[in-house]
């Protein structure tokens, strides 16, 4: 081999080699920080593994958010029209969560089949509902006609 | 009225342009016909004209709140102050596009302008190519999202008002500078493809090709800035980078557009890489249009999704399909002509910044595969999920912080051939004292050598060191060193500034990721809680009126060591015209920190969920975005890029 091209197999190899390590490091951290979606249906089945992250989303239910006095303590439920799951959540509550709106929970499933809650995330528009809600809530067959929409035809 | 017919019509007619621009001159340059050649250039001109009026028509409907019109009646409202009237042009998606037209015909115009020492062809293949993209862009628009859409006959009294997040300076901003980046590597995309189309790729190609890459690029990094600024103050959260499918969107073609400019420079000056540059810029424009595709088609869960429809998805992502197989299949019939016009060795600039370059694609190979794992899995139909930041961040860092070790190598370094004692013999002394000095700063501002912090912030030393000892070596053979520090070229100055920047940036990122401290507590008027020498005390809240909301203010007495320091005045408003609430957080800014104080949700007996933040050296992150664009800027306008090409021409 003449010195340029040794020099070529070397430059070749370490690029090789370092997008190997690169590839094999991230799909190993890819592993490590997925968060499978639940909807409720799927966590009263029992589908949904405890003790690890999920993200399970649904509709808030009507009446259900119970605050604590003295700290930053909230319980609720979310539905997808078919089943529902208690969520509790120690913090500060997106501006968008309300009532009947799409919320997506982070969290994971303890013993009482609560979600303990990490993170809520409502979106920054009450027409727009989380892609994984609206499918679940299709799914159920309980897709609510959005009001108000008369500007986004 | 009339006029939103006139827009539609006049970007009816900016299409036709474009069509012609995109055949005529490139059929003129393959015969060598120079009177077709000589299109171009009147062709851009008045696609440039029209996308105008056609802009300036939607600003018009917007301005004297023409509600007839769909888009205007869903995206603003009377009680709006007239300065975001006229930014909610691109305030939703169908104005959004006619932004991005604009700013690809103002791209084209500027190349026309500005290409008078280019041979007339390859400004003819230039135009085209620029053409071909604008007429992607224009059919889209008109099929499928047309802003002047009309409700007739009865259409509302009173608009639907624009969403309260973005009646803030940040959306005057933050759109324009992102899509000029954005829509700027269609220029290096045209570049690229021209001089494969002409069989041409020498370091001339890569002179022209520089400046315009290097501009764009600056755009782009002052758009993330400003996005990630805007978030920072207005979400209310204090955060200042998600990893959000659309920040990761506008971040992967920054990373790409970063490799491409150092890459352009390896090629201009030592007439290698040249089809790994071609590459670089087809991709760091592909990855401009997968990021379109990203936000424009609803597929992710992201705060910018603001449009969902399949229509609109499908057409980005054939145009993606159209413009990546396109370039490629270009690029696999031409890459084996081009021909390296030197040699390096094993150690040299040269494979200093490949590994630099491949860095840098690796980062945006592993921030492309978070982005779109989980659309890959849903589509495969195994199940949704999300991608957090843990794994972002676990990627990202170490990767960056490899790059910052290179970084400062490849300053010191040679081009052609470097000796190992040479460097050696350059760097021991920056990199001892980056050590020295960064753990000592580390120590002196928190008293502890927390891993990430030090190692970030002994890289920055590092990069701003090795950066002085470079300077240092530029003058150390001239007699008058104070007068040699001003004689560099202005390239060189942008080169040093953009990596202070970077180094800026490390400082705020490693500190302000480990020393935030947030406090999120239930307050009645009289509360108070204290941490870094900060005492804040919750006095009540009280009602306000806006022009177009009413809000619940807060008023929270900040003590410094127990001296009074400052009033704050975090609100909680409700948006009338769209019953939409919003946190308006109180910052106060500092050099070395922010406080941040924001309203949760009101409780029983006047209590307020109230959240606390410390935010240390945050500014810190924006500072270097500015750093890295006024570099790039300074780069780009060096008269070298301008002088030596008149020559050629003549």
């Amino acid at each position: 081999m003449t010195p340029k091209r040794k020099q070529r197999l070397f430059l070749v190899l370490f690029i090789v080699v370092g997008v190997g390590i690169s590839v094999g490091l991230t799909l190993f951290a890819l592993s490590q920080n997925i968060n499978l979606f639940y909807s409720p249906t799927q966590i009263a089945a029992g589908e949904a593994p405890q003790d690890t992250r999920i993200r399970a989303g649904g509709m808030v239910v009507e009446g259900s958010i119970k605050r604590d006095p003295d700290s930053l303590f909230v319980s609720f439920e979310i539905t997808d029209y078919d089943k529902t799951v208690t969520v509790e959540y120690v913090g500060i509550l997106p501006d968008l969560f309300r009532e009947g709106q799409g919320i997506v929970a982070q969290g994971s499933m303890n013993e009482h089949g609560v979600l303990d809650a990490v993170e809520v995330l409502a979106k920054h528009d009450e027409n727009y509902m989380p892609p994984e809600v609206a499918e679940a809530l299709a799914k159920a067959g309980k897709m609510p006609m959005p009001e108000g929409q008369e500007f986004n035809k | 009225m009339i006029i939103p017919e006139l827009g539609e019509y006049a970007l009816i007619l900016a299409f036709c342009l474009s069509i012609l621009l995109a055949t005529v001159p490139l059929v003129g340059a393959t015969r060598g016909n120079a009177l077709w050649m000589d299109f171009a250039r009147p062709l851009s001109k008045g696609m440039f004209f029209f996308t105008l009026v056609s802009f300036l028509c939607l600003g018009w409907s917007f301005l004297y709140n023409d509600f007839s019109v769909v888009y205007v009646a869903s995206n603003s409202n009377t009680a709006l102050p007239w300065y975001f009237r006229l930014s909610a042009i691109w305030g939703g998606h169908e104005g959004s596009l006619l932004l991005w037209v604009l700013i690809l015909a103002a791209w084209t115009l500027a190349v026309a302008l500005k290409s008078r020492n280019l041979p007339q062809d390859i400004v003819a293949r230039v135009l085209a190519v620029m053409g071909w993209i604008a007429i992607g862009f224009y059919l889209f628009i008109l099929f499928t999202s047309s802003p002047f859409e009309r409700y007739l006959p009865g259409f509302p009294q009173e608009g639907a008002d624009l969403n309260p997040l973005l009646q803030d300076f940040g959306l005057i901003v933050h759109p324009p500078m992102l899509y000029m980046g954005y829509v700027g590597f269609a220029v290096s995309f045209a570049f690229a493809i021209a001089a494969l189309l002409s069989g041409r790729l020498d370091a001339a190609w890569a002179r022209w090709s520089r400046p315009w890459t290097t501009v764009a690029w600056a755009f782009l990094t002052l758009g993330i800035a400003l996005g990630s600024w805007w978030a920072y103050y207005e979400l209310g959260w204090g955060g200042w980078w998600f990893w959000d499918p659309v920040e990761n969107a506008s971040l992967m073609p920054w990373l790409v557009g970063t490799a491409l400019v150092h890459s352009l420079a390896v090629t201009e000056k030592r007439g290698v890489f040249k089809s790994w540059t071609v590459l670089l810029a087809i991709f760091a424009f592909s990855l401009s249009l997968l990021g379109t595709f990203l936000v424009r088609s609803g597929v992710l869960t992201s705060v910018h999704a603001f449009a969902s429809d399949p229509e609109r998805g499908l057409f980005i992502l054939i145009m993606l399909v159209v413009v990546i197989g396109g370039s490629l299949l270009l690029y696999a019939f031409r890459a084996g002509q081009m021909r390296s016009e030197s040699s390096f060795g094993l150690l040299s600039r040269e494979s200093l910044l490949l590994v630099n370059n491949v860095l840098l694609v690796v980062s945006c190979a592993m921030v492309l595969l978070g982005t779109i794992y989980p659309l890959i899995i849903d589509a495969l139909g195994m199940g949704k999920l999300s991608v957090g930041p843990p794994y972002f961040n676990a990627l990202f860092v170490p990767l960056m912080a490899i790059m910052l070790v290179f970084m400062g190598i490849g300053m010191i370094s040679r081009w052609k051939q470097t000796s190992l004692k040479m460097l050696a013999q350059q760097l021991w002394l920056p990199g001892v004292a980056a050590v020295l000095i960064g753990m000592a700063l580390t120590w002196s501002y928190s008293g502890e050598l927390a891993p990430w912090v030090t190692l970030g912030i002994v890289l920055a030393c590092w990069v701003v060191l090795t950066g002085m000892r470079d300077q240092y070596n530029r003058l150390r053979h001239r007699s008058e060193k104070l007068a040699g520090l001003f004689k560099q070229s202005r390239s060189y100055y942008g080169m040093q500034l953009a990596h202070l920047g970077v180094a800026v940036l490390v400082v705020g990122v490693a500190l302000v990721s480990v020393y935030s401290e947030q406090r999120d507590l239930r307050m009645q008027p009289g509360d108070s809680m204290t941490f870094r020498d900060y005492t804040f005390i919750f006095e009540g809240s009280k009602h306000v009126e806006g022009p177009n909301y009413t809000s619940d203010q807060g008023q929270i007495k900040v003590l410094y060591r127990d001296e009074p320091y400052a009033e704050m005045y975090p609100e909680k408003r409700l948006y009338t015209a769209r019953g939409n609430v919003m946190t308006e957080a109180a910052i106060d800014p500092g050099f070395t920190r922010d406080l941040y104080v924001a309203l949760g949700e009101p409780r029983e007996n006047g209590a307020w969920a109230v959240r606390l933040q410390y935010k240390p050296y945050v500014r810190w992150l924006w500072l270097g975005g500015l750093l890295m664009t006024f570099g790039g800027l300074l780069a780009a306008s060096d008269p070298r890029y301008r002088k030596r090409l008149r020559p050629a021409a003549a």
